[in-house]
């Protein structure tokens, strides 16, 4: 067996790489339920993966079949309903997951100096997942998702002298058509996806390069030599860390150690996953939105159009400005704002927990203003949600600034050098 | 760098280039041809997402005799799957176009429903013809054209008007969209051009 072992291990590093990455990583001791999101994420890119290709193989990416196509699949296919119903259920709760994951990242200060790069990798995921969540939502070719992609695409012809022209080539006719969602199917099972796993991959390798963060915001890893012996950690850490820094008591190996409290939340995330599932795979209109169990007609726009929850927030700041050119770039602002979050943030004390109070207010603030954003936008217009998303959308960009004003100087408490 | 000498006339152990400028040109070079070259190769598959032959086909220009329209008279042509109006409107009717202003959502079509050369209280390039997609700006049905005095059942003192049978939404017979009904926004004007006096073409400007 080890004679086995050795003849692979001498032709591809398979043991190598899992000591670095798994067996001899060394992971913070006191990670809490907050770290428990970029494992579940992971979990359900390889269940949109795998769906998804078994989804493709009765889906007919054409005007005319689509709508029948999932029919087809949820009525006609073994167990066609439930695949489909993973892959539906498991968009919304990648979003969940991931939301959760950011949010984590900005109370530990997990985008700070050295982690900036990590964290615009995260930030690209988060992108490239927008778009393939987009284009996903159009390919059952419902009510909402042509009205969904006909919102969303022309957004880009308030790009001045080039977006009508922009549209009509994104398009691929002069109007939302079968050409435009068979290449969204194209980008949305071949592309993008390859973009992803190749973005997590990186993001995953600059995480393990600068090590995870933790609650308390303080380095596992000391210069070399300035730890004691009793103060190194006793476990076995990858010669790959320990030639480079003093490993400090503070750490376990990622496995099975950290992997272990994955799997409890993990099933704690599969018993939320499987009753949306099974008992409401709509999430009463939330998940699956009601006007696309209507076939898509372009003579017939719905009473009200939505995206899908996880873009209401930007919706609603789209909305919120009422100028076309001035919205659009109000709302990819939004997301440009957290791209600049390691720079807006000119503190250097990371975890919530040893900065200002101020800032604890102000993240709590802007969690409850980006749910509040997301409930106007996916909600019928009313006149006092302009107002309210206009002030919403101040707020939004006001923790940003304040952030930048108060950081450069704040008052912060005593951060201890050691876990524990 | 390799040790070894490609110029065997120099001694192995002298392998910088005498002159690195020779060096630099061709790396300038290679990466502008192969550059060039890549730009190049992008071409078909940035132009792959262009609109097909067919495509194009069912989206083209229409052109539209408009010789023969009487005055008062519709006519509808069809241009990409949807219904196109075109109506020839007596100097009566224009004339009274400016009365029920105050009662019109929209009357000065702020909006962008139209290209910029129908924003005027007609909404057209020659005040005679009126073009219009005729799809409600509401949920999408084709509204009906009540003209001697019939649109007047709907808004007073309106003698002719445009009326959606499936939710009630009115329309002027400039396609400007009256307060109070469903549909927000006015009809929509499409772009057209006149190739003569009696030809229209429907589906680019001018």
């Amino acid at each position: 067996m080890n004679a086995l072992l050795n003849w692979f291990e001498q032709r591809i590093p398979v043991m190598r790489v899992a000591n670095m990455h798994a067996i001899q990583y060394p992971a913070p001791v006191n990670m809490n339920f907050w770290y428990v999101f970029g494992f579940l994420a992971t979990i359900v890119l390889v269940n949109q993966i795998v769906t998804g290709v078994w989804l493709t193989m009765n889906f007919e990416p054409s005007a005319e079949r689509a709508f029948a196509s999932v029919e087809y699949i949820m009525r006609e296919v073994d167990y066609g309903w439930l695949i489909r119903y993973m892959h539906s259920t498991g968009a919304s709760a990648f979003f969940i997951v991931v939301y959760m994951h950011m949010f984590r990242g900005m109370i530990y200060g997990s985008y700070q100096k050295p982690r900036e790069l990590l964290w615009v990798f995260g930030m690209l995921i988060y992108l490239a997942l927008m778009a393939e969540a987009f284009m996903g939502y159009v390919l059952p070719w419902g009510q909402m998702s042509y009205w969904g992609a006909q919102v969303i695409v022309s957004l880009f012809s308030a790009i001045p002298v080039i977006g009508p022209d922009l549209v009509v080539w994104i398009q691929g006719d002069y109007v939302i058509s079968g050409a435009t969602l068979n290449r969204f199917f194209a980008l949305h099972v071949i592309a993008l996806p390859l973009v992803i796993v190749i973005l997590v991959f990186l993001h995953i390798i600059a995480l393990h390069e600068v090590g995870s963060n933790n609650p308390d915001g303080i380095a596992i890893k000391h210069k070399k030599g300035s730890l004691s012996e009793e103060e190194k950690t006793n476990y076995e850490i990858h010669e790959y860390y320990t030639s480079k820094y003093d490993i400090a008591d503070d750490v376990v190996p990622f496995f099975p150690h950290i992997v272990l409290k994955d799997l409890v939340a993990f099933s704690i995330f599969l018993a939320g996953f499987a009753y949306v599932m099974f008992f409401a795979p709509e999430m009463g209109g939330k998940f699956l939105e009601h006007p696309n169990f209507e076939i898509a007609n372009p003579l017939k726009t719905p009473a009200h159009i939505f995206p899908v929850w996880y873009f209401t927030p930007f919706y609603a700041i789209l909305k919120a400005v009422p100028d076309k050119l001035f919205g659009v770039l109000t709302m990819f602002g939004a997301i440009g704002a957290l791209f600049a979050l390691p720079w807006l943030d000119r503190g250097n004390v990371r975890s919530w927990r040893y900065r200002s109070g101020l800032h604890k207010w102000n993240l709590i603030v802007f969690a409850i203003v980006f749910i509040f954003l997301g409930y106007l936008g996916g909600t019928p217009q009313e006149n006092w949600k302009i107002i309210a998303s206009q002030i919403a959308t101040v707020m939004y960009f006001g923790f940003f600034g304040l952030l930048w004003i108060y950081s450069k100087n704040e008052k912060t408490k005593p951060v201890p050098t050691r876990i524990r | 760098m390799s040790n070894v000498s490609v110029d065997a006339k120099q001694p192995a152990s002298d392998n910088q280039p005498e002159n690195t400028n020779r060096r630099k040109f061709l790396t300038v070079a290679t990466s502008v041809i192969g550059g060039i070259g890549a730009v190049g190769a992008a071409v078909p598959f940035v132009a792959s997402w262009n609109p097909s032959a067919k495509a194009k086909a069912a989206g083209a220009d229409v052109e539209v005799d408009i010789s023969g329209i009487a005055p008062g008279q519709l006519i509808r042509v069809m241009w990409r799957s949807k219904p196109v109006w075109v109506v020839r409107r007596t100097p009566e009717l224009l004339s009274s176009l400016e009365a029920h202003e105050d009662q019109l959502r929209d009357p000065n079509s702020e909006n962008e429903q139209q290209p910029s050369f129908a924003q005027n209280r007609y909404r057209s390039l020659k005040d005679e013809y009126l073009v219009l997609v005729g799809i409600c700006t509401h949920l999408g049905c084709s509204p009906q054209h009540l003209a001697e005095g019939a649109f007047a059942e709907y808004a007073e003192g309106v003698a002719e008007g445009f009326f959606c049978p499936c939710h009630g939404s009115k329309f002027d017979m400039a396609g400007r969209v009256f307060a109070g009904v469903p549909a927000p926004l006015n009809l929509v004007v499409p772009p057209y051009q006149y190739l003569d006096d009696n030809t229209l073409l429907i589906g680019s400007e001018a």
